[in-house]
């Protein structure tokens, strides 16, 4: 069930973002170290690239199958819509594509770890999606390009019941609507 | 209390032991002790006379003798069942009840309601209804479905089937239609279908959430929480006009409505404080009442049949269990062990709370009697269970 490869385990640093964050960090997790060992992404740090990546030179098919497109999944802490440090560049990225792309549209999914209610827990997706909203319309992405879909615990992407199952489930994907 | 249902005289239909049936459902609601078979003393059925002395000395207090026949006016069957008070002697209930080869254990479970009525004086809840929500497969692969089955989990129907997630499955209160959430259509709606047809109506795909229906007690409206407004908050929808009542308007998560049995208030989930906590709402709207103090995760509380207290997901990071809110005393008492439990139910007698165990495959339908002496788990077939909820 571990379909998700290549994490590093690294420092991480939780990044407030926009005013439903103020909120959010009231929230933080609880769950302590435990969270802290959770989905890192550091190998990708800093390779994001810059914004004329995709600037008006695109030419074709973008390649969103390689590179810092190829990451569209964002981790939050437990209880949280705290962007987690490491998922903050692959959020970069598809902001910079997005906004250099007008026609491109996607859907963001948010989602839970499968603790506490049901019905709570579509909140909660909900509004992890929003917070990667948010960062998105902050780089300029057009409000009309983007959805929201909270599945709460309902998709998880692993299926277990421990804390190293929860960290890869609390997460928001970036689909893109022609794939 | 102590009581002997003597296996059933001939012609049960292969399969089901009715008295067996009988003896688990009066056991499993920890009011009944029933005598295992191999210490009858005698084992008589309908119209043999019963030797009071002897179940007497094995400590017994009431006999059921029962015995399946041919049926009469079409049914392949009758159960005829008497229920004697073994202290006095006496006869305190014979009925008949026709039934066919498919209706086995429900006429069992009508059995068991009508001894577990003479003697507590409360409605049994033995041929009542779960509904559920499973799924199973991962990826594109992956069904829900949305099942109903009798209270032991037996019998399971498939009401509705999706690749797209189910949730919160709610009985009207006539029990003849559900409300429910379903992403079919790459959004949330909420559904209501006729159980009997399989006719079913979408009555609120709004933008965003569509979550969490909850009946109001006389059929007419559903409470949801919709987040078209902004962040999640609770409305009401009349089912007959289609008009729609916001009942709450905060920056925070407001979910999960249930209605009080008189219909004046409802029990939500909030978050205003930091965490979420059951809240009070006037069904009228207005000020809502905050309830729980106790633990930093107390959600998707549902009002007992007599609305004197309250079923809760009662928990934080140490886990979540299902708990019980005196809403006189407001002391909060925990059933479940957890450590992922949740959906709490209330049976329509209030005796026991049906309930959802994550981590617990092959079982994870459990329901524990109120005064937390009795459980019984149950098995149901096709994946994790996600949602429950038992009919009126």
């Amino acid at each position: 069930m571990r379909a998700r490869t290549g994490w590093l385990t690294g420092l991480m640093i939780t990044v407030m973002l926009g005013g439903c964050a103020a909120r959010g960090g009231k929230q933080v997790d609880q769950a302590g170290a435990a969270a802290r060992a959770g989905p890192t992404g550091g190998a990708r740090a800093g390779h994001y690239p810059g914004a004329d990546a995709y600037g008006g030179r695109a030419t074709g098919r973008d390649n969103l199958t390689g590179g810092p497109l190829a990451q569209r999944v964002i981790y939050f802490a437990y209880d949280s819509d705290e962007i987690l440090a490491a998922s903050q560049p692959v959020v970069i990225a598809h902001a910079e594509y997005l906004a250099a792309r007008g026609e491109r549209r996607a859907v963001l999914e948010g989602h839970a770890d499968e603790r506490g209610t049901a019905e709570y827990n579509i909140a909660l997706g909900e509004r992890r999606a929003k917070s990667v909203e948010r960062l998105l319309r902050l780089q300029g992405v057009g409000g009309d390009q983007l959805r929201i879909l909270s599945y709460g615990e309902e998709k998880p992407a692993v299926s277990g019941h421990e804390e190293s199952s929860w960290q890869q489930n609390r997460r928001v994907e970036i689909v893109y609507s022609d794939q | 209390m102590p009581i002997a249902i003597v296996p059933f005289g001939q012609l049960e239909p292969a399969g089901d032991n009715l008295a067996h049936i009988v003896a688990a459902d009066l056991e499993s609601s920890g009011r009944f002790t029933p005598l295992p078979e191999a210490q009858m003393p005698e084992r008589p059925a309908p119209p043999d006379a019963v030797n009071f002395p002897v179940w007497q000395s094995a400590g017994q207090e009431h006999v059921v003798t029962g015995r399946v026949s041919p049926g009469v006016d079409g049914a392949p069957y009758a159960a005829e069942f008497v229920l004697y008070d073994a202290i006095r002697g006496n006869q305190l209930l014979a009925e008949q009840i026709p039934f066919k080869t498919s209706e086995a254990r429900h006429t069992a479970h009508r059995i068991a309601d009508r001894i577990y009525q003479q003697l507590t004086g409360e409605r049994g809840f033995f041929n009542t209804r779960i509904a559920y929500v499973t799924a199973a497969g991962v990826g594109k692969s992956r069904t829900y479905r949305l099942s109903v089955a009798d209270v032991d989990g037996q019998n399971a129907r498939e009401i509705m089937a999706s690749p797209e997630p189910i949730m919160s499955p709610a009985w009207s209160p006539d029990g003849k239609r559900m409300a429910y959430v379903s992403f079919e259509e790459r959004a949330a709606a909420i559904f209501v279908q006729n159980l009997a047809t399989g006719e079913r109506r979408k009555v609120s795909d709004a933008p965003g959430i569509n979550g969490a229906p909850a009946w109001s007690p006389d059929g007419s409206t559903l409470a949801l929480t919709l987040s078209k407004d902004g962040s999640p908050d609770i409305y009401t929808l009349d089912l007959a006009s289609g008009s729609l009542r916001r009942l709450t308007r905060d920056d925070s998560i407001e979910t999960e409505a249930n209605w009080s049995p008189d219909g004046r208030s409802l029990v939500i989930t909030s978050d205003r404080g930091g965490k979420p906590q059951l809240y009070l709402l006037p069904a009228s709207g207005g000020e809502a009442q905050r309830l729980t103090y106790e633990g930093e995760y107390n959600a998707r509380g549902v009002f007992a049949p007599d609305g004197r207290s309250l079923a809760l997901v009662h928990g934080g990071t140490g886990g979540f269990r299902i708990a019980v809110l005196d809403l006189g005393t407001r002391e909060v008492k925990p059933l479940s062990q957890g450590p992922l439990d949740e959906s709490p139910a209330f049976a329509p007698n209030g005796r026991a709370i049906l309930y959802l165990r994550k981590d617990a495959p092959g079982e994870p339908l459990a329901w524990v009697s109120t005064d937390g002496k009795t459980r019984r788990k149950l098995p149901v077939r096709g994946g994790e269970v996600r949602g429950a909820a038992w009919s009126p």
